[in-house]
């Protein structure tokens, strides 16, 4: 038994100098999920790239520290946080009340409408008040009547989504009984599914339905539907970080704040989503 | 440790249990049949027949089913143009039967390693001695071959029954809502993943020893001949170990 | 763009994946042998607990390897990664450490098959043991050997001579256990491939190399236990 408390406190005193190395270099770890373009995506050769991964570095360079991103599974990646894999998460995350409740976000950095994706030749495409947008904090009755409106079209449909998203809440909560949801890991993955036709839509951001579009395969696909934003589909795109991080929030607040007011977020969005995704304050 | 809560994830989860066992007993049953086929084409003597049985084995044995899944379901769908042409999208369309195939060709491979490994322990003076009897053909296989390899393959065929409840969560990652697909969603929406998953692992945990208990039953029943009479054995409870 | 050939695809130009695949499977053998080595690690003292311990150790080894065997692998990796990280941190900040203890995917990855494969070699260990005939260790108890040499030159080359078709076995369940690794975020084959075919969009043509790949590995680790296996059978030869 000797031996194991020898080994159990040499593995506890190394692990130990690991973090206290880290905490000397003053590096941020930032987790992303790799699997999310245009925010966040995993390009030729394994490399990360995207809207978040430009923005990140933009951001460390203001608050003077190291970055380095990682990619982590979308599912586990609020657990992760708290586990302390890794101290922030810029993966396309919304702010909404119930990670409120586990974890604290910085300022918005992006906003984007969401809405269905469906192919051409579906029925779907004829959704009503395709290309306009409903805000629910501005107009939360204007909000519902849009929903309800979608409802004849979309009776028995097979609308797929990423699962523990804004979105996913968003369709469980208005749409549970008429149409089967069905949840997905990745993006990525129900994008496949729209393609081989097992899903007639798929409910996401616009700024992910655009980069979608962009793909060869999926240039008959369109947007469709209202545009929703606000109420359970968040108030913006943040940084996600531990609740008794508030040094981390500080700089990330400072760092957004300056990087909306040199438009470098405008510049950034345009180069990935096509659309100004600046929050809009 | 929050005690409400993991009550309430229980009371979530239980609801992924027929799912569970749907997907678990219909690949175990369709397993078998194609299971029974391989190993007679490796017993069959013929290299025609022995060769793709036994590639079949490797390549499925020597893979991870997780990439079997990932193959049939989101590889297939590459080829919609031509399964719809064939008529098996229809099949393929599903990502149950999705699961189920892939679920149903994996257990495949290992359940024909078992059955062989039983029909070949028949003891041959057995066969000999049913053939004396004038014993042939199917006679003889469903009253010698068959009853004394399912007796030898019988604990075998319960691990991979278990392994294949089991294996019956990588469903999740396929949209389907069993168990551990229900777990990932609990996680989603309350954050709390250790609880969630040994809830989980709770579950597997019952179902598994309900199965194994099941199959000592049957074990139990099939070898009366291995069983002391009781008039010897006074401990009664014994027999039942 | 226009569709590349299969060729191209996980080939190694600029379009190419294949040097990520490699790496990835690199990194796929990496953590196998790592998991491997620390469920046998584990395997033997849990197989050393059931054959030598007291009751109390015995309970505790037989419910380790119920436990293990009787939940989903999967369940067992999401646990220990999101348990296992946690309890080290709060460990950490026992000891006053800034909390940031980072577990490297790689780690983490590679105790969790070892804690699932350790209840498996368990039982090879176990059955291979219970193989070495009770009349050599009475010999080398007459002879004067105490425990640790007689574990050394007695027991261990039997039971290991005897295992190696079982930890064969083994070995290929964490070959394929590592795939589930990939949930965690570790690049390993599968998450590789994975990645490119959301990427590229061309899912079979990614996850047929990986089950190539994969089935390479297999071959020639078979290969190589085979070896092992003749090799130490070479003084048991004459016998037969």
């Amino acid at each position: 038994m000797k031996l194991f408390k020898t080994l159990g406190l040499g593995l506890l005193a190394s692990a130990l100098t690991i973090g206290g190395a880290a905490a000397q270099e003053k590096t941020v770890k930032i987790a992303t999920e790799g699997a999310y373009a245009p925010w966040n995506f995993t390009g030729a050769g394994g490399k990360l790239e995207g809207f978040e991964i430009d923005l990140a570095n933009d951001l460390c360079g203001r608050m003077k520290v190291k970055c380095e991103i990682v990619a982590q599974d979308w599912d586990g990646i609020i657990p992760a946080l708290n586990a302390k894999k890794y101290d922030a998460i810029m993966a396309g995350m919304n702010i909404t009340d119930k990670r409120l409740e586990v974890i604290n976000f910085s300022l918005p950095y992006a906003a984007t409408p969401h809405g269905f994706g469906v192919m051409k030749d579906s029925p779907l495409a004829k959704l009503a008040g395709t290309g306009t947008t409903v805000s629910f904090e501005k107009d939360s009755e204007g909000a519902k009547k849009a929903i309800e409106a979608w409802k004849p079209l979309l009776k028995g449909k097979t609308v797929g989504v990423q699962g523990s998203t804004v979105n996913s809440q968003f369709l469980e909560t208005y749409l549970k009984d008429t149409i089967e949801i069905r949840e997905y890991k990745t993006t990525e993955q129900h994008d496949l599914d729209l393609t081989a036709g097992r899903i007639d839509a798929i409910f996401a951001g616009h700024g992910a339905l655009k980069a979608t579009q962009e793909k060869p395969e999926f240039k008959d696909m369109v947007v469709a539907g209202t545009g929703m934003r606000g109420g359970l589909l968040g108030r913006g795109v943040a940084v996600g970080m531990r609740k008794d991080d508030a040094e981390l929030k500080k700089g990330f607040d400072e760092a957004i704040q300056a990087a909306i007011k040199d438009g470098t977020i405008k510049r950034l969005s345009e180069k990935w989503f096509k659309i100004d995704a600046t929050p809009q304050v | 440790m929050d005690f409400a809560f993991m009550r309430d994830a229980f009371l979530t989860l239980i609801g992924g249990v027929p799912l569970t066992l749907n997907l678990a007993f219909m690949a175990v049953g369709l397993g078998a049949i194609l299971a029974m086929l391989l190993a007679l084409m490796r017993m069959s003597g013929l290299k025609v027949l022995d060769w793709p049985a036994q590639a079949y084995v490797f390549v499925f044995r020597g893979t991870p089913l997780l990439v079997q899944i990932f193959l049939i379901y989101y590889g297939l769908g590459q080829f919609r143009p031509t399964l719809q042409e064939w008529g098996l999208w229809v099949f393929f369309r599903e990502p149950y039967w999705c699961a189920v195939f892939a679920l149903t060709l994996n257990t495949a491979a290992y359940a024909s390693e078992i059955i062989r490994g039983g029909l070949q322990s028949v003891p041959y003076n057995q066969v000999e001695a049913a053939r004396a009897c004038g014993m042939s053909g199917i006679l003889l296989f469903r009253r010698v071959i068959f009853p004394i390899a399912v007796r030898q393959a019988l604990p075998a065929y319960g691990s991979e029954i278990i392994l294949m409840v089991k294996a019956t969560s990588l469903a999740s990652i396929i949209t389907m809502m069993e168990v551990t697909g229900l777990a990932a969603k609990l996680i989603s929406q309350t954050f709390r993943a250790v609880e969630v998953f040994i809830v989980a692992g709770l579950i597997y945990l019952i179902l598994n020893f309900i199965i194994t208990r099941i199959i000592m039953a049957i074990e139990w029943w099939l070898s009366p001949h291995l069983r002391r009479p009781p008039a010897v054995e006074p401990r009664l409870e014994a027999a039942h170990v | 763009m226009q569709q590349l050939s299969y060729f191209e695809l996980v080939g190694f130009g600029p379009n190419g994946w294949g040097w990520a695949l490699l790496t990835a499977a690199g990194m796929t053998i990496a953590v196998a042998i790592c998991g491997f080595l620390a469920g046998s690690v584990v395997g033997t003292l849990v197989a050393w607990g059931k054959i030598g311990g007291n009751l109390v150790i015995r309970s505790l080894a037989d419910g380790y390897t119920t436990v293990l065997r009787g939940i989903p692998d999967l369940l067992v990796i999401y646990l220990f990664y999101f348990g296992g990280s946690a309890a080290l941190g709060a460990i950490g900040s026992l000891f006053g450490a800034d909390g940031f203890i980072g577990v490297p995917a790689f780690v983490t990855g590679a105790l969790a098959i070892g804690i699932i494969s350790g209840a498996y070699q368990a039982e090879v260990f176990r059955g291979a043991y219970q193989v070495v005939s009770r009349g050599e260790i009475e010999a080398a108890r007459s002879v004067g050997m105490h425990r640790w040499l007689m574990f050394r030159r007695i027991i261990a080359p039997q039971v290991l001579r005897y295992a190696i078709p079982g930890l064969g076995n083994t070995w290929q369940l964490v070959l394929k256990e590592s795939a589930l690794i990939s949930v965690t975020g570790l690049v390993e084959l599968l998450r590789q491939s994975h990645i490119a075919a959301g990427s590229t969009r061309r899912p079979f043509d990614f996850y047929l190399t990986a089950a190539v790949l994969y089935l390479l590995i297999t071959w020639v680790s078979t290969y190589l236990f085979q070896r092992a296996e003749t090799h130490s059978m070479r003084g048991m030869r004459r016998a037969s």
